[in-house]
């Protein structure tokens, strides 16, 4: 349920609007002389603001403020905010929380130019984040302080004279040992600070294309490129993680010419790192190559990235290289060499279990020639700990592949395939070791449900290849043996049933669908004799996977006849039609729409002579469905109904179709006593479908094809459209749910009637109306309220007669209504989110000044 | 250490364990899969089986076709059933001191032991193992005597007939020692011999061993036992189970250090997991049912009947199987689910709980109730009157050569409209149904096992490690129709020993050591002298007195005073001349110091050499050598018994005596 308008919205929700609204955030007379008091509190080391997120808050509205209006116009005209700074800075034991606060609130104000020189004239900067500063005091200890010192260093670098500050206060070798900064949020924004000030410095020097060499660089990025070399080089393996990760950043962020000279001068160091045995920073090491190579600047097949991808291909983990991997064959720009290295990369742990399971020359293998050494493969295949995850891995990257519109190099699908089947095998021991790995890998994966999961996934996927009809056989006998069973856990059951869908409609897609027509045939067989069973299943997440993948599979084969002979020969129908009736309610939804689906084909069934009471059974189906929207106790299968009651009349379902407006007034009746909004939300569409459809029928939609109606022609249409939405009580549902407390109903309800009055109230309805007495003036105000509580009432549960009578409506009437009630300003404070009076900067000042407050009496009240 | 092996059945075993004086044999199995060979037992007449072919032998001789007759291509023995005993002949069975039953399917052969092998031991059981054995004894017996066979067949089981038949007839083991099956008085007789015995309670045999009975968690009362004397320890895990179904849990932290696991009763459907296969069970009676057809259930009146009664509890309300009824026929019927809800102290803690609250704690007696669940003793009364369609009914006998399900196969195996789930994994369920082919009903194969499985088994063993596993050489190996299967096997170091049926093992380890007791008087007498920190020693002289197995140690008898009145002695109350008892000696040499006291006590030339066991002291003037070794000395001198007293006194010197 969403929140009702009434109610306070949530947080998030009340930030995003906070930052929506920069017209607010200024800087006005009221906040302007709220200020120096709530200054005034947070100067005072003895008055904690318990909430933290006023600070974050008060920060944000400091950053909207300094975008907008002269940071230096604003500490001028607002002293206090510099006494403030001075004032924490003098506390002898100032709170982490403010300390932290106050760094961050100067760096902001720093970011001007201007500013940082007025806040450097009265030596406030130096005191902050130089040497004598917080970097000396106790607090230090405390990572909010270090964070805040980041993040205040961080907002500050925008210019040069900030860029000199830092380098002649000392402050970039308190960022490099903030790097490995024991708080995980410290030493990343450590880490990310140092990007900042270096492609900062860099770009902001670099002016001419001759100023790329790095001996010309300023001191800054000399200082920090020398500090990147020297952890590379160092032996410890957490320096050289942080290194690479700063480059990793860099790289991905800054795309200019400098990152070239920058990576010629460090890839040597990295290809060493690469060779080294064992390679200790194999992510960070993928992640920067991963980042390069997304760089235009390393796009040029010659560039010597390419030789080191090579490299860390060959020389990289299998484990960790699966990634890079994947990454180099998604480039557009990427040498083919190295592309098809990847692939094999990708391949390869696939490869090996092909070969565990087959005799030597059965199958001819999914690689040429390997691209590392297999046996590095194999032996983490033969390990327990790392079999399932290798292959996981693998599986999910060339999952991946599959959905990439077009593969840059030539996948052997139809090796890989049989490799995917293999390892389905194996993981429920059907297939046959030919190997001691075979053997091995053959114990590990016996029951593994991960890495069915993912073998299950990507055989999905490869269904999209054409397959010659002996791996069809395959894929369909391994796809039974899953589905059929027992132990098969209802996770896996569920990708096993996504997979045969798969394969079902690309096989009915396939232009040589005429080929595999005897084995889907008796496939399909086969499988709806399992569905049966799982539909009967004790367990409700198994009935609920059966069912949807019944309706999937119904809505994408129905038009084929073979696929309507099978579906109608078995059991399938009649269970799911019990299944309305399931204890679970999720069950009873799914077997909804299941039904939902299943009824146009029984419609098609029953037009052929031989199948009788076709249409008696139809119209139960929807009295069925009719009966469960307005007596399930449940939510669900209710939404489910009105879904379905949406699809049949898009769609024109033939028992719709019969009688669209008493169908369409029946559902409405039911869903106004709703009570829950998402039921009431589909009535609404429907409704909207309805209205649509009539306005359409009558020539009135807005088709900028359709030919244009005379007045009269059109005047006749409107009234007989009207006529027909009085007939359905079409308005007592619409006023109905306007009044409904639900946000989105009310919502919903009113973009309707907007439309509805656009279409039906036009000028020259207008005019007719007036001149026929149709005005507000002539029934008078009481005539509206009455009617439009008499309406709403309808919205009501009442007896039948009653809410006849009570919904009566005349269509003059109902013009009439429309055009009186200010349907526009309602939307418009519809949409407003309940609290948007409370998120001004001046409720945000006096809530810190409250929470002082509050804090205060309960003080007096302990003693 | 001995086992003989009795049984080839690694799920119905039947071994003897000797282990020091004591002969006990470890469970009584009977296997049943013999009857598979013979024609149903129908329970009214059947024209059908009536009707079968007599079988001929190729070249035309029909001499046996009134003991086979021909159905489908198989041939069956008409005759009455009969069972495989275990092995007679290994060795004599009325040595056996006890015998120990693990669980109610595991004593199906006790009548044949206890009744014509001379054995006059006794056999420790659970009570409700006892009480569920009768009644699958008092079902067996009941299901082949209502239906006397006026014929019995035995020109088959001549060694050159049987090469002639067709298999499974011809590769049939022993067919010889085939039996009919026993009587009530039998059965009642060998009740009789049955001690009842509780979880953990300890009983001694003969004072040589102590028998421990275990829950092993698989069925009422099935239990492990540990047997185990001072010093060894043997475990016999048989039949359990880690589920949690009705039995209480197993105990497996009593297994531990044990220097031999013996090892049987594993599911015999390693590749299906119960939960998966109650699915299925239950989907496809729903199915059945739902399309208007039967369900038929072969089972034992006791056992997964319950776990399968309380899953469909919870089932039919949800598959809209309310009105649906179902049957339990069997001449115990009533009994077994009476005496399911009476062993409280048995059951799995949830259970337990329930009978406090109090309420029974299967929900069977709920469905009994409200008249969803019905019991019949047989076909015949009142089931006959209230008898719908369709139904679910469950009874036995599972291999479907006698019982009420006879009837019920004859009688619903026309139309595939109904359905035959075979839950009980002890027959293979084509055999079974060969007699009644062709065969329109459906046939659904749910085995439901809930013993250890290999993956159980392998954490089992890491978890309490034994020295030694021996299991059924079946357990060694994969099955053999799916060889590639290797986790299907025990999989332990080191490698488990197998056995097969008529084999002896001599089970690896040695017996080191015997506890005695020494009796309170004697350890008052005992002063014992502290040689390390930690290790006092105090010598002993006592009398050995072995009774019952037990040692004790008892103070030697005093030196007989003169009697005092009577002059005349009596020989027989002479107590052996007792001589004055050397001290004993320990501790080592220190030669640095012994030459020096020797050199204080004038001897000045003396010489020491180190030889491989200790020293040589030489004493040139007195000609003399003094020998030391680690666990003796020798004086050697020239008949000086003055200078040899001298220095044995002075070697003595840095010795403890006590």
């Amino acid at each position: 349920m969403l929140p009702c308008y009434g109610d306070a919205l949530p947080l998030s929700l009340f930030l995003t609007f906070f930052y929506q609204k920069k017209t607010r955030c200024i800087m006005d007379r009221e906040c302007s002389q709220l200020l120096p008091s709530v200054c005034a509190v947070l100067a005072d080391s003895r008055q904690l603001v318990a909430d933290d997120t006023f600070l974050e808050k008060f920060l944000d509205w400091f950053k909207t403020l300094t975008e907008t209006e002269s940071s230096l116009l604003l500490l001028q005209e607002n002293p206090c905010l510099t006494e403030l700074i001075t004032c924490v800075l003098k506390l002898k034991d100032p709170s982490s929380s403010t300390l932290s606060f106050i760094l961050r609130l100067t760096g902001i104000f720093a970011a001007s130019e201007s500013c940082f020189q007025y806040l450097q004239q009265r030596e406030l900067l130096i005191s902050l984040f130089g040497e004598v500063g917080p970097l000396s005091s106790a607090l230090w200890e405390e990572a909010s302080v270090r964070s805040g010192w980041v993040q205040g260093v961080h907002s500050m670098v925008q210019h040069q004279s900030a860029l000199h500050f830092l380098c002649s206060c000392g402050a970039i070798d308190v960022i490099f040992t903030l790097q490995g900064d024991p708080s995980l949020f410290v030493a990343s924004a450590a880490n990310q600070l140092l990007v900042h000030v270096l492609t900062f410095s860099l770009q902001s020097f670099q002016t001419k294309p001759e100023n790329i060499k790095d001996c010309d660089w300023p001191i800054c990025a000399q200082k920090l490129i020398v500090h990147i070399e020297e952890s590379l080089k160092s032996n410890s393996a957490s320096r050289i993680k942080q290194s690479l990760k700063l480059l990793t950043s860099v790289f991905g962020c800054c795309h200019d010419l400098w990152t070239e000279v920058l990576w010629s001068r460090l890839s040597e160091r990295i290809v060493y790192l690469l060779e080294e045995e064992p390679v200790h920073a194999g992510h960070s090491l993928v992640d920067l190559f991963l980042s390069m190579a997304r760089s235009p600047v390393f796009s040029c097949p010659e560039c010597s990235l390419w030789t080191s991808v090579t490299c860390a291909l060959e020389h990289l983990n299998p484990a960790q290289v699966g990634r890079l991997a994947v990454g180099v064959l998604k480039l557009q720009e990427c040498p083919q060499a190295v592309k098809i290295q990847a692939l094999s990369v990708l391949l390869q742990p696939m490869d090996c279990v092909l070969k565990a399971a087959s005799q030597p020359l059965e199958y001819p293998g999914l690689l040429n020639r390997s691209v590392n050494d297999s046996a590095t493969v194999e032996t983490l295949l033969s390990c327990r700990s790392s079999c399932a995850s290798l292959l996981c891995q693998t599986l999910t990257h060339l999952e991946e592949l599959q959905y990439l519109t077009c593969l840059p190099v030539d996948l052997p699908h139809i090796p890989l395939l049989q490799s995917v089947v293999t390892i389905l095998q194996f993981c429920i021991g059907l297939a046959t070791p030919a190997s001691c790995l075979g053997n091995k890998i053959s114990r590990i994966l016996i029951g593994c449900f991960r890495v069915q999961r993912s073998a299950l996934d990507i055989l999905g996927a490869l269904s999209h290849w054409e397959s010659p009809s002996v791996f069809i056989g395959s894929v369909f006998d391994i796809l039974l043996a899953y589905l059929k069973s027992p132990d098969t856990s209802p996770t896996v059951l569920k990708k096993s049933f996504q997979a045969t869908l798969k394969w079902l409609v690309s096989l009915s897609e396939a232009p040589s669908s005429k080929d595999h027509w005897q084995q889907t045939e008796q496939f399909l067989r086969d499988l709806f004799l399992v569905l049966q069973k799982r539909l009967c299943s004790p367990y409700w997440e198994v009935r609920d996977s059966a069912l949807e993948f019944l309706t999937l599979l119904v809505k994408h084969l129905r038009e084929k006849e073979w696929f309507r002979q099978v579906l109608f020969s078995s059991e399938v129908p009649k269970l799911t039609e019990d299944l309305l009736e399931d204890p679970e309610s999720y069950v009873r939804a799914s077997a909804v729409t299941a039904m939902g689906q299943l009824s146009f084909l029984t419609h098609l069934i029953s037009k052929k002579p031989g199948v009788e009471n076709g249409n008696v059974k139809e119209k139960s189906i929807v009295a069925q469905l009719k009966e469960i929207l307005s007596t399930d106790s449940e939510g669900f299968p209710r939404r489910a109904v009105i879904s379905v009651f949406i699809d049949w009349l898009r769609e024109g379902h033939p028992d719709v179709l019969k009688d669209t407006e008493q169908f369409v007034s029946s559902v409405l009746q039911a869903v106004n006593s709703d009570l829950d909004w998402e039921v009431k939300a589909g009535g609404l569409e429907l409704a909207e479908v309805f209205s649509a459809q009539i306005l359409g029928r009558l020539g009135l939609a807005a088709c900028p094809y359709a030919a244009v109606l005379s007045s009269a022609t059109r005047s006749t249409h409107l009234s007989e459209s009207l006529q027909i939405f009085c007939q359905v009580k079409l308005f007592e549902f619409l006023f109905g749910a306007l009044c409904d407390c639900d946000r989105p109903v009310a919502q919903k309800a009113c973009d309707i009637l907007i439309a509805l009055k656009a279409e039906l109230c036009d000028e020259s309805s207008l005019k007719e109306g007036t001149s026929a007495g149709l005005s507000t003036e002539a029934r008078g105000i009481a005539w509206l309220e009455e009617t439009l509580r008499r309406w709403s009432s309808c919205a009501k549960p009442c007896p039948r007669g009653d809410a006849d009578e009570a919904g009566s409506q005349d269509p003059n009437g109902v013009l009439l209504v429309l055009r009186t009630v200010d349907l526009e300003g309602l939307h418009r404070s519809l949409n407003r989110s309940s609290d948007h009076i409370e998120k001004s900067p001046q409720s945000l000042l006096q809530d810190i000044l409250a929470t002082v407050g509050t804090l205060e009496e309960n003080e007096a009240d302990c003693y | 250490m001995k086992l003989y092996c009795l049984s080839g059945h690694p799920t119905l075993p039947c071994n003897v364990l000797k282990f020091k004086s004591t002969t006990i044999m470890l469970d009584c199995g009977l296997d049943m899969t013999s009857t598979l060979n013979f024609l149903p037992l129908p329970l009214v007449q059947s024209p059908r089986l009536s009707k079968l072919p007599g079988w001929v032998l190729k070249d035309g001789n029909t001499f046996l076709d009134k003991e086979l007759k021909e159905c489908s291509g198989h041939v069956f023995v008409d005759s009455v059933p009969e069972f495989c005993l275990p092995e007679t002949e290994l060795l004599d069975l009325s040595t056996v001191d006890v015998i120990l039953i693990s669980n109610y399917h595991c004593m199906m052969a006790l009548p044949y032991i206890t009744e014509y092998t001379g054995f006059t031991g006794t056999v420790y059981a659970t009570e409700p193992t006892v009480q569920i054995g009768r009644l699958l004894m008092e079902e067996l017996v009941n299901f082949i005597e209502r239906v006397p066979k006026a014929q019995s067949a035995s020109l088959w089981k001549n060694k050159e007939v049987q090469r002639l038949l067709p298999a499974p007839l011809k590769d049939a083991v022993e067919v010889s020692t085939w039996r009919r099956c026993y009587t009530m008085p039998e059965v009642n007789s060998a009740l009789s011999k049955i001690q009842l015995v509780g979880y953990s309670q300890k009983i001694e045999l003969f004072g040589a061993v102590q028998v421990t009975p275990l829950s092993s968690g698989y069925a009422l009362g099935s239990s492990n036992w540990i047997i185990q004397s001072h010093y060894e320890k043997v475990s016999y895990v048989s039949g359990s189970s880690l589920l949690t179904t009705h039995p209480q849990a197993m105990d497996q932290a009593s297994l531990k250090n044990s220097d031999v696991l013996i090892l049987t009763g594993l599911t015999q459907i390693p590749t299906a997991n119960p939960d998966g296969m109650v699915g299925e069970f239950c989907s496809n009676l729903a199915m059945t049912v739902r399309n208007g057809g039967n369900v038929l259930v072969p089972c034992y009146p006791s056992g997964v009947i319950y776990d399968l009664l309380e899953c469909l509890y919870q089932y039919i309300d949800s598959a809209g199987l309310s009105n649906v009824p179902f049957y339990f026929i069997s001449p115990v019927a009533n009994s077994s689910l009476e005496f399911s809800q009476i062993f409280a102290e048995w059951l799995c803690h949830n259970k337990q709980t329930k009978v406090y609250l109090p309420e029974p704690p299967f929900p069977h007696a709920e469905l009994i109730q409200t008249n969803k669940l019905k019991h019949y003793p047989s076909i015949h009364g009142d089931f006959s009157n209230d008898f719908k369609q369709p139904c679910v009914v469950f009874t036995g006998h599972p291999s479907l050569r006698f019982g009420d399900v006879v009837h019920f196969m004859e009688l619903w195996g026309k139309s595939s409209l109904n359905t035959v789930i075979f839950t009980e994994p002890d027959f293979s369920y084509l055999e079974a149904l060969a007699p009644y082919q062709p065969l329109a009903m459906k046939c659904v194969y749910c085995p439901i096992d809930t013993r250890l499985n290999f993956i159980q088994v392998s954490k089992l063993l890491k978890e309490v490690q034994p020295l030694h596993v021996v299991c059924p050489e079946q357990y060694t190996q994969p099955p053999p129709t799916q060889s590639h299967r290797t986790d299907l096997m025990i999989d332990c170091q080191p490698p488990a020993m197998s056995y097969r049926r008529a084999e002896v093992l001599t089970l690896p380890f040695k017996r080191r050591y015997e506890k005695i007791e020494i009796m309170p008087e004697l350890a008052d007498s005992l002063v014992p002298l502290e040689i390390k920190p930690g290790i006092s020693l105090a010598t002993v002289s006592a009398v050995l007195h072995t009774k019952d197995n037990k040692h004790v140690l008892q103070p030697p008898p005093k030196p007989a005073q003169p009697p005092a009145s009577k002059k005349r002695k009596r020989v027989s109350d002479d107590a052996p001349e007792c001589k004055p008892l050397k001290p004993l000696l320990s501790g080592s040499i220190p030669m640095d110091q012994f030459v020096q006291t020797l050199e204080k006590h004038g001897f000045s030339d003396v010489k020491v050499e180190d030889t491989a066991k200790g020293h040589i002291v030489l004493l040139q003037e007195a000609e003399t050598l003094i020998q030391i070794e680690e666990d003796s000395t020798h004086i050697i001198c020239d008949n000086d018994e003055t200078l040899r007293v001298k220095l044995r006194d002075l070697v003595l010197k840095f010795l403890q005596k006590f």
